[in-house]
């Protein structure tokens, strides 16, 4: 039902460019996003996510398809007209104005009247916790107050849906991470739709109720963190969320043979054939000794990552994985390079990727 | 141990260029404004401290019938070239970059490298087939000659203002309901007014100085104060001259620094 999707796209396409030389930013994208969610549009530089974003904010029109909010069609609807409102990558704070001002711009142009800016400018101060620097000029702030007040400016006017492009990514990690929590609860303390656009996969992870990821124009999988993580459907989304394991397998339609000796029951509707499975170096299970059941590796090298333990494994068919285990107390590392050792998987670990 | 590089000031012989080049600049300049309080006739020789000077100068109904001339041209050409000036730099930055983009710049910039006497003397053939035609007379040739040469002048410091300021801003007022005349008023204009302010100063001052093209495109009884002085030139030569250009001076100096303080705030 589309009555419960914020926004919605239909086979977006935009191209940029004439005839041959033309890009196309986004290839036929479709997706739904739910009214008070968190959504995070995931990939790398390039992938098309800013673009998306930029037709959900009206800065630019699709090529063809169709951009709904709360099912109303706004394609071509002029960035003034929407009730989206956007935090942009370098704030894009007024400089000639001071805080309060730049807050209460958006409230000022909808032709409110000053009692209620003056009373929305305030609670948008407290609820970002700059009340006393209303009368700063924005210059005067430091990078995470500026994105503080771009956030305020933003949710002032009370939009439908909040955009934010890439808005953590100018402040070093530690008020990275202040503001990811800050962002989390600002959009439960409002209840906005909040579409987040980042090329960093923890971000995404730890932030989002659902992440679209994309790559080359597409979208590639949308879902949970765990779904995406857990669940990855092709390469792509798997090797870009987190590091993982692509390990060659064939199926006979009802039992799966990994690196031509493990087996296990495919998961339904796995094809028949060679395949690919992808597995999380956490779910590599070793064992000091090549018992039966298991699957025959060589240790290549070991890496102490401080809370893991980060084994490089030969398999017996050639592949390459890597497990990680986490440290005991000492930090010693239980097998030598060298070794020979039995690898298995949990259950239910292994994912079979479409492609 | 710091890493020796080229620097002109270890070269021989800078000092001395230095002090030569600066005293080539200014010492003209302090004698002009020293001898306008001479009390002697002469432009030359030292009589003694006086104001007389000013007070003749001021006196003169020349010399003030030229000064509102000059200043009223000043004005008008100021403001007519600032707005301008303003719409050709809007124009040619709040957009991406265009075909025949630097020929536009080259275009709009022409005054700054056609020879004036070139321009003067070209106006003043345009402008007698006007008068010829039209019979029209009056101070207006002189105003419209002055707005087109001080178009680069204002044009300048507001190009460079604009092209200093982040083309989010204006996205980021749509984004926030403001209609594009709103983003002008409210975005665009306030953080371009002090490269417009600018802008206007310094064509006042060009404007304010001008004899070359004056001389060839006014009337006559259309004195401006550097064409007044200039015909003073040919009778004789009295210290009021050096203090109506130190007068001349004093208003141009506190322009300029105006200027310069306007457009240091930008960064």
């Amino acid at each position: 039902m589309s009555q419960l999707n914020a926004v919605e796209a239909r086979h977006a396409v935009k191209a940029f460019g004439q005839g041959d030389n033309a890009v196309r930013a986004l290839n036929d994208v479709s997706v739904e996003i739910r009214k008070g969610e968190f959504f995070t549009l995931l990939g790398p530089s390039g992938c098309g996510k800013t673009t998306l974003l930029r037709l959900i904010a009206g800065f630019e029109m699709p090529t063809s398809g169709t951009i709904l909010l709360e099912g109303a069609d706004i394609t071509y609807l002029p960035p003034n007209k929407r009730p989206v409102n956007t935090v942009f990558q370098s704030y894009a704070l007024f400089p000639h104005l001071t805080v309060a001002q730049n807050i209460g711009f958006g409230l000022e142009m909808q032709g409110r009247p000053k009692a209620e800016v003056k009373a929305t400018v305030d609670r948008m101060l407290a609820l970002v916790k700059l009340e006393a620097m209303a009368g700063r000029k924005t210059s005067q702030l430091s990078g995470g107050q500026q994105q503080r007040v771009a956030l305020a400016r933003a949710l002032a006017p009370s939009p439908k849906v909040l955009l934010l492009d890439e808005p953590l990514s100018a402040l070093d990690l530690k008020l990275r991470r202040e503001m990811q929590s800050e962002l989390k609860r600002l959009q439960t303390e409002t209840g906005i739709t909040f579409i987040f656009v980042t090329h960093d996969q923890e971000e995404a992870l730890t932030m989002s109720d659902r992440i679209g990821v994309m790559s080359a124009g597409k979208l590639q999988q949308v879902g949970t963190p765990r779904e995406i993580y857990t669940r990855p459907l092709n390469r792509f989304v798997a090797s870009f969320i987190g590091e993982t394991n692509f390990v060659p397998a064939t199926s006979d339609g009802s039992t799966l043979t990994v690196a031509g000796g493990y087996q296990m029951p495919a998961p339904a509707a796995t094809k028949s054939g060679a395949v690919t499975v992808t597995v999380r170096p956490e779910q590599v299970k070793l064992t000091p000794t090549a018992e039966p059941g298991t699957l025959p590796a060589t240790v290549r090298g070991v890496v102490y990552m401080g809370t893991d333990m980060n084994y490089q494994l030969h398999l017996a068919d050639g592949t390459e994985i890597e497990a990680c285990v986490v440290s005991d107390v000492t930090g010693e590392a239980a097998l030598a390079a060298g070794q020979t050792v039995g690898v298995t998987f949990t259950p239910g670990s292994l994912q079979v990727l479409e492609d | 141990m710091a890493i020796k590089t080229f620097s002109v000031s270890t070269l021989p012989g800078f000092t001395a260029t230095a002090v030569i080049v600066f005293v080539a600049l200014y010492l003209p300049i302090l004698t002009l404004v020293a001898y306008s309080f001479n009390a002697s006739q002469s432009v030359a020789i030292w009589g003694g401290f006086s104001w007389d000077w000013y007070i003749k100068a001021w006196n003169n109904d020349a010399v003030k019938d030229a000064t509102v001339r000059s200043l009223l041209i000043a004005v008008c050409a100021a403001v007519i070239s600032t707005a301008v000036a303003t719409m050709a730099a809007l124009g040619t930055t709040r957009r991406k970059a265009f075909k025949g983009q630097t020929f536009i710049y080259v275009m709009i910039n022409q005054p700054l490298m056609v020879p004036e006497i070139v321009t003067a003397v070209s106006l003043l053939i345009l402008f007698g087939m006007v008068k010829q035609v039209t019979g029209i007379q009056g101070i207006g040739y002189v105003i419209f000659a002055h707005a087109a040469f001080c178009i680069p002048f204002a044009y300048l410091p507001i190009r460079a203002r604009l092209e200093g300021m982040d083309l989010t801003l204006e996205t980021a007022a749509a984004d926030l309901y403001a209609s594009p005349w709103q983003t002008f008023r409210h975005v665009t204009l306030p953080i371009l007014l002090p490269g417009v302010i600018a802008g206007a100063m310094l064509a006042f001052v060009i404007s304010l100085d001008d004899v070359v093209i004056t001389e060839f495109t006014k009337s006559g009884g259309q004195d401006t104060l550097p064409t007044y002085m200039l015909g003073q030139m040919r009778r004789q030569l009295t210290p009021e001259i050096n203090a109506i250009s130190s007068m001349l001076l004093a208003l141009t100096i506190v322009l300029l620094t105006a200027f310069f303080l306007l457009t240091r705030k930008n960064d």
